[in-house]
């Protein structure tokens, strides 16, 4: 098992990913101009839109890991794997909770079971599920092996939370392009989407880092007995 | 694949007084889902088909979890991978009995469903399609599941755990599916419905089987 990096990179992300939030927010909050039929309200787009493609990447990640654990057998896969669940849990988490404070003012209610939100709500429970597995199973190799198959499968809601809104008749907007989404809105959410980018990814080195640190620990043999000390 | 099968089918054969007790559990529960409405019988017709299915849903944890019982005993699942031949197929076998003793399950419920809820099918066959596809959905992943699970401590909350979120898809298309057979389809949309259940078992069946090799071996 190799040296856990100790290496600065993610903190000069975490720096970066603030900088631009802050950046992002402030422009999205006070200079954007209101929207139309929403008003204030739709300011929270520059927040939820930037998490749900990045909550989207951590699951992405979360699955490509997995499979390079399945065919490399390497553990740094499955440090990085785990990483990658937790943060794919923080953000649908703060995705349920940014759509709801959306949902309540615009749709009335705090949550609605249309396809986009029930398809993310399964892939959310899927997570906790697998975080689940991983706490139940001590040997390192059978939880490496079972919560890489457990997170493959998850993934395949993925595609479903991504197209619902194009295949079924959800509540939920359909997929913008920057051709439907007027220009004055762009700034804010790229740059936004930058920041949680950023921080996603320190969240994911740091977190790699404690499973690696952990995973050391666990796969190592227990330390030879000092010199003079043998029974 | 067949040798597995016909050994997972006598096995079953010889514990049916269990399959009867799993019965009762799920009419039991579909009882107890009544009370959740009271005494309406136009709701609990409108919503038979989805406490039909959660019953279902319930009593598949336990078919699932003791469909490993006999393997867990004497190592007896490192003896089986140690035959030479592909654990897919032991995987398939065991997915296939499962499925069938959820299909039958599922038979037996309707009776019980028709007598609590007063929802008798208009149509019966596909009522009969929307089991046995669903079951099929329930019966793929939950094996492998109970693959993995029999095998920890924990295993009778992990499995639910895992299992419920992953076959919601499947869930909602069988109990829209059977909503419609009930209450009537004027609309034809159970060919959808049915359509989604189709591609969630081929998905499914095929992805569970790529993996189980990973998932038993030691």
């Amino acid at each position: 098992m190799t040296e856990v990096s100790t290496s600065k990179t993610p903190y000069v992300f975490l720096t970066l990913g603030v900088i631009c939030l802050l950046v992002g927010s402030y422009v999205g909050l006070f200079i954007a101009p209101r929207e139309e039929y929403m008003g204030d309200v739709q300011r929270i787009m520059y927040v939820h839109v930037p998490t749900a493609w990045n909550w989207m990447l951590a699951v992405i990640f979360a699955f490509g890991c997995a499979i390079a654990f399945l065919f490399k057998s390497d553990f740094k896969w499955d440090a990085r794997m785990e990483a990658g669940v937790e943060v794919s849990v923080l953000f649908a988490l703060l995705l349920c909770i940014q759509g709801s404070l959306w949902a309540k003012p615009t749709w009335g209610v705090w949550w609605d079971w249309d396809p986009r939100l029930t398809s993310v709500a399964v892939l959310l429970f899927a997570s906790l599920g697998i975080l689940a597995l991983r706490k139940f199973v001590e040997d390192p190799l059978k939880r490496a092996i079972w919560s890489a198959v457990a997170t493959i499968i998850a993934s395949v809601d993925l595609p479903i939370v991504y197209f619902s809104v194009k295949w079924w008749n959800s509540l939920h907007q359909q997929q913008s392009s920057p051709q439907t989404v007027s220009s004055a809105f762009h700034l804010p959410l790229r740059v936004n989407a930058f920041g949680i980018l950023f921080l996603m990814i320190a969240f994911i080195m740091l977190r790699t880092r404690v499973a690696a640190m952990r995973l050391r620990y666990e796969t190592s043999a227990p330390p030879l007995v000092a010199e003079g000390e043998l029974a | 694949m067949i040798a597995a099968l016909s050994k997972e089918l006598l096995l079953q054969w010889r514990t049916r007084a269990q399959m009867l007790a799993v019965f009762v559990f799920g009419a039991a529960s579909l009882l107890l889902f009544s009370f959740a409405i009271g005494p309406n019988t136009d709701a609990m017709r409108t919503f038979s088909a989805g406490f039909l299915w959660l019953g279902l849903l319930l009593s598949s944890t336990l078919t699932l979890a003791e469909s490993f019982h006999a393997e867990m005993e004497n190592r007896a699942l490192e003896g089986l991978l140690l035959l030479p031949s592909n654990p897919r197929a032991l995987y398939y076998g065991k997915a296939i009995a499962n499925w069938l003793q959820l299909a039958i399950l599922g038979v037996m419920l309707v009776p019980v469903m028709v007598i609590l809820y007063d929802a008798g099918p208009k149509q019966i066959l596909l009522m009969l399609l929307v089991i046995i596809l669903g079951t099929a959905g329930l019966s793929a992943p939950g094996t492998l599941y109970a693959a993995m699970t029999a095998q920890v401590r924990a295993k009778q909350t992990l499995l639910p755990l895992l299992l419920f979120p992953l076959i919601v898809p499947a869930l909602l298309a069988s109990v829209k599916a059977t909503s419609l057979a009930i209450l009537g389809d004027p609309m034809e949309q159970s060919r959808a419905w049915l359509g989604l259940l189709f591609a969630f078992d081929l998905i499914y069946w095929a992805l569970c089987g790529l993996l189980y090799g990973r998932v038993v071996e030691e």
